[in-house]
């Protein structure tokens, strides 16, 4: 029996058992790559999605927990051409180095800017604290999610 | 470089055009308006890409849109050996650039035939010849797949810097929209039809052999399709991700392991107890290092630094993919790789696969930034063998977390000891820098055996190669450990034992970090002992104009105050390197905390490339150059048992977090005039010399061993 979730607004079928944990049904089974694998038990936060509003880390979570739930992928943060206030803040920053992380942070950054527009210093740096970096990029990423929070208060 | 090669008695062509030198292996001209650019260098985050497109477009007078990239593969790249050691802009920037400028100067000798004009009435705008008396032809026009295919000569100039439009510019990366767009960036993310998941079951330890294992369970689980034993190479390649994931933790729990030989204490003076084994060099000698302190009847000091082993950590774990086709008389294995080295890997899996090179295609697809040698050639090799268990299908085997901390190649522990004296007038008369170290290199491509872990691990093993150090001047351990300062006696003294009981390899700035680290802590100790404002005392002993100016540069940015002392829980400290004693120039200053724990509040950086390519690609590579080393000062550490190393996840191996880091200020001295030199390792000492020096002005307790945990305060504190 395919299990049935519903990814970026549609219900996708996955041909996987209940226990297969989100993040490989969103890569090998549906094509939304832009999520990765980077621990596998929710340290580094290479695999954030937003389910039902809250970031979490898709690499620890079995498909049978999210039945029914709300999930979004680093993939529908852009609006048809138009890319994400984040998106665009980052290229503007040039935000990355190797760029394996960005996914993640990107939504655990958009997670904060939905409930927080206009977020402290120290709230961005919380709200990221579960989002490894390797290369080092932290502070243009700090940067990039100030402007974004700031074009989308139209500021 | 380049420069130095104008008076060497053959000519050389400049970086790797030397060695690759038909023009065709770097670019082609096409007739739908675009240029290929050919690199054997490959992105591992720092912007090498975008910097290669930018020199190119410049030599070319084309925008940079109409470059195309290729990946770098074996199948038709040239050979550049390994994307390391900060060499790529050296290597592969001055090939494009030679090899462009020579481009257009055939394109324009065709164009002046084609028009009927002289070469000195025709100018080119993105791509578009035109005569001065009117007439014109195009790049694409003229192009024909026999123009490039040629050797490339000597005749060529490249622009002059006040010339430059392109380089020079802060140019966007051009692969961030799509690494921002969750696009498939990665090797991680390739998708070929048919792809089966692999994962490998790696021995107890280091040096375990697997004793039995009874295969049935596994290969009865759900879409396992091949279990593959090996002597102690245990593998399972299944159809979903997650089954084979399931199938190689039940592999493990199945395998029984006789333990290999006992591993000694976690401790980098362990290195002083294998004296025996050194081979001692002494790498510099000036003066009369010998007498000299007595003589001169002067104040001597002496200190011992070390660093322990740590891990490269790359956010992602290692990658690869391959595929076996052809059956077994005439195997042609297919090989997808985030190694740094396309073709030193080619020739270890030929070696270890008893294949002719040729049977093999290694090319290149990004993976996330690897610091250095870490897992990914290894992984390529378990692909390997995997695959060749399912012909004709695609094996991705990704290593796991664990696999990844456990497995990866570490950096050397290293241990320094310095001496000095000071005159009456307290400058430095006599320099003595011993360090003890292992190899800093056992990559793919090595001499005498094969640098691949499974190779390691098979029925039939293949020997290691022998591990190395890159050369002086560059060097490996003794990487930056002569000092830049100008002493009048000096003697600096490399033992290096070769081989390490774990693992070693190649890590950002390989023996650099420690080196640096450790002379510019001891320059900070001098300075003490001589009543010095640390600053001061450090230009008093430099000649090298460019060194002082970025040790002034920074001294301005942060407002540094001679003598200035910390208050007993806040201090600053600066640090200083040229990256090999001839790269990159760079100044730190680090500001810290000390409460709980020591927390690097500030860091300010100068830093001198010569040309800057790109601007901010190299402040990027600067900014995270520092937070990555202040995260090794302050925290990193691999651990072991007597049996196999424990560091095994993050939380096992923390790294600075978002909230941890340091606000951070960079200027760059751009010298346009100067050739253009990597920015992506000389960081590494300064920072963490600069992070120990301001913990000595905040507390007065001077630590010498990284990394510089609470504990070791508690400790220095006390002493």
């Amino acid at each position: 029996m395919p299990l049935t979730i519903t990814v970026n607004g549609e219900p996708r079928e996955v041909r996987a058992d209940a226990e297969t944990p989100l993040l490989y049904a969103l890569r090998n089974d549906l094509g939304l790559v832009g999520t990765r694998y980077g621990c596998g038990l929710a340290q580094c936060g290479a695999c954030t999605v937003i389910i039902d509003g809250r970031p979490v880390q898709s690499c620890d979570v079995p498909l049978s927990s999210v039945l029914g739930k709300k999930i979004t992928t680093v993939e529908a943060l852009a609006s048809d051409a138009a890319l994400h206030p984040l998106q665009k803040a980052f290229i503007a920053e040039q935000a990355a180095q190797c760029g394996y992380c960005a996914s993640g942070i990107l939504m655990a950054a958009k997670a904060l800017l939905d409930v927080n527009q206009d977020p402290s210093d120290a709230e961005i740096r919380a709200a990221l604290e579960r989002n490894l970096c390797r290369c080092g990029t932290h502070s243009r990423i700090l940067r990039a999610v100030k402007r974004a929070a700031k074009e989308m208060k139209g500021g | 470089m380049a420069q130095a090669n104008n008076t060497a008695p053959a000519r050389k062509l400049p970086g790797s055009l030397d060695t690759n030198r038909r023009l065709d292996r770097w670019l082609s001209i096409n007739a739908d308006g675009t240029v290929t650019l050919i690199t054997g260098k490959v992105e591992i985050g720092q912007g090498i890409l975008t910097a290669l497109i930018q020199m190119t477009a410049e030599e070319l007078d084309i925008d940079v849109s109409r470059i195309r990239l290729k990946p770098a593969s074996t199948a038709f790249s040239p050979d550049e050996g390994i994307t390391s050691g900060s060499r790529s802009i050296q290597e592969s920037g001055l090939a494009l650039r030679h090899a462009a400028a020579e481009a257009r100067d055939l394109l324009l000798a065709r164009a002046a035939q084609k028009l009927g004009v002289t070469l000195e009435s025709l100018s080119v705008q993105d791509g578009v010849i035109s005569a001065r008396g009117g007439g014109s032809v195009t790049y694409w026009e003229l192009a024909t797949p026999d123009l490039l295919a040629r050797e490339a000569g000597f005749d060529a100039t490249a622009k002059l810097p006040q010339e430059h439009v392109v380089v020079g510019t802060s140019l966007e990366r051009v692969d961030i929209p799509g690494k921002v767009t969750g696009k498939p960036a990665f090797l991680q993310d390739m998708n070929l039809p048919g792809t089966l998941h692999g994962r490998v079951c790696r021995p107890a330890g280091p040096g375990a052999t697997l004793k039995a294992i009874d295969l049935k369970e596994v290969e009865q689980m759900p879409g396992v399709v091949a279990v593959v034993r090996d002597g102690s190479f245990l593998g399972v390649v299944a159809e979903r991700e997650e089954q084979a994931i399931r199938a190689e933790r039940r592999l493990a729990r199945l395998a029984q392991w006789i333990p290999g030989p006992e591993l000694p204490a976690n401790d980098p003076r362990q290195l002083l107890t294998l004296q025996a084994e050194a081979e001692t060099e002494v790498i510099s000698n000036k003066g009369n290092p010998e007498n000299e302190p007595e003589t001169a009847g002067a104040k001597q000091l002496s200190a011992e630094y070390t660093k322990p082993y740590i891990a490269h950590a790359s956010l992602a774990p290692s990658c690869a993919i391959a595929q076996w086709e052809g059956g077994h008389d005439q195997p042609k294995v297919r090989v997808w790789t985030h190694s740094q080295g396309i073709y030193p890997l080619r020739g270890d899996l030929a070696q270890a696969l008893g294949l002719p090179e040729p049977d093999i295609i290694v090319t290149h697809a990004e993976g996330a930034g690897c610091y250095g040698h870490n897992a990914a050639d290894d992984v390529a090799m378990d692909a390997v063998l995997l695959a060749r268990a399912v012909p004709g299908r695609p094996v991705r085997v990704q290593w796991m977390r664990e696999d990844e901390f456990g497995w990866e190649p570490f950096s050397s522990p290293m241990v320094m000891r310095m001496n000095a004296a000071l005159d009456a007038h307290g400058n430095i008369v006599n320099w003595g820098h011993e360090l003890w170290s292992h190899a800093h290199s056992t990559r793919p491509g090595g001499k005498g055996g094969v640098n691949l872990l499974a190779a390691w691990h098979l029925e039939k093993p293949l020997p290691a190669a022998k591990p190395g150090n890159p050369p002086l001047p560059g060097g490996g351990s003794h990487r930056n450990a002569i000092p830049l300062y100008d002493f009048p006696n000096q003697r600096v003294t490399n033992h290096l034992i070769r081989r390490s009981p774990i693992r070693a390899s190649a890590l950002r700035a390989l023996g650099g970090f420690a080196n640096a680290f450790a002379i510019e802590c001891f320059m900070d100790e001098l300075a003490q002992a001589a009543g010095a404002d640390p600053v001061e005392f450090r230009l008093r002993h430099l000649k090298d104009a460019r060194a002082k100016a970025v040790i002034e540069k920074v001294v301005q940015m942060a407002q540094w105050r001679a003598g200035e002392q910390g208050d007993g829980e806040r201090g600053r400290g600066i640090g200083f390197a040229r990256y090999k004693n001839l790269a990159a120039y760079i100044a730190v200053i680090a500001e810290v905390r000390v409460e709980e724990e020591v927390r690097v509040t500030k860091l300010w950086g100068a830093v001198d490339v010569g040309q800057a390519i790109n601007p901010d690609g190299v402040l990027n590579q600067i900014e995270g150059g520092m937070i990555q080393s202040a995260s090794m000062a302050l925290k990193e550490r691999v651990d072991f048992d007597r049996t196999t190393i424990t560091t095994r996840s993050w939380d096992d191996y923390p790294i600075l977090r978002f909230t941890e880091v340091p606000e951070i200020e960079v200027a760059l001295i751009n010298r346009p005039e100067a050739p253009p030199v990597g920015a992506g390792e000389g960081t590494q000492g300064p920072v963490a010399a600069a992070i120990g020096n301001a913990i000595h002005n905040a507390l007065g307790a001077r630590l010498r061993d990284m990394p510089f945990t609470r504990d070791r305060i508690v400790a220095a504190l006390s002493a």
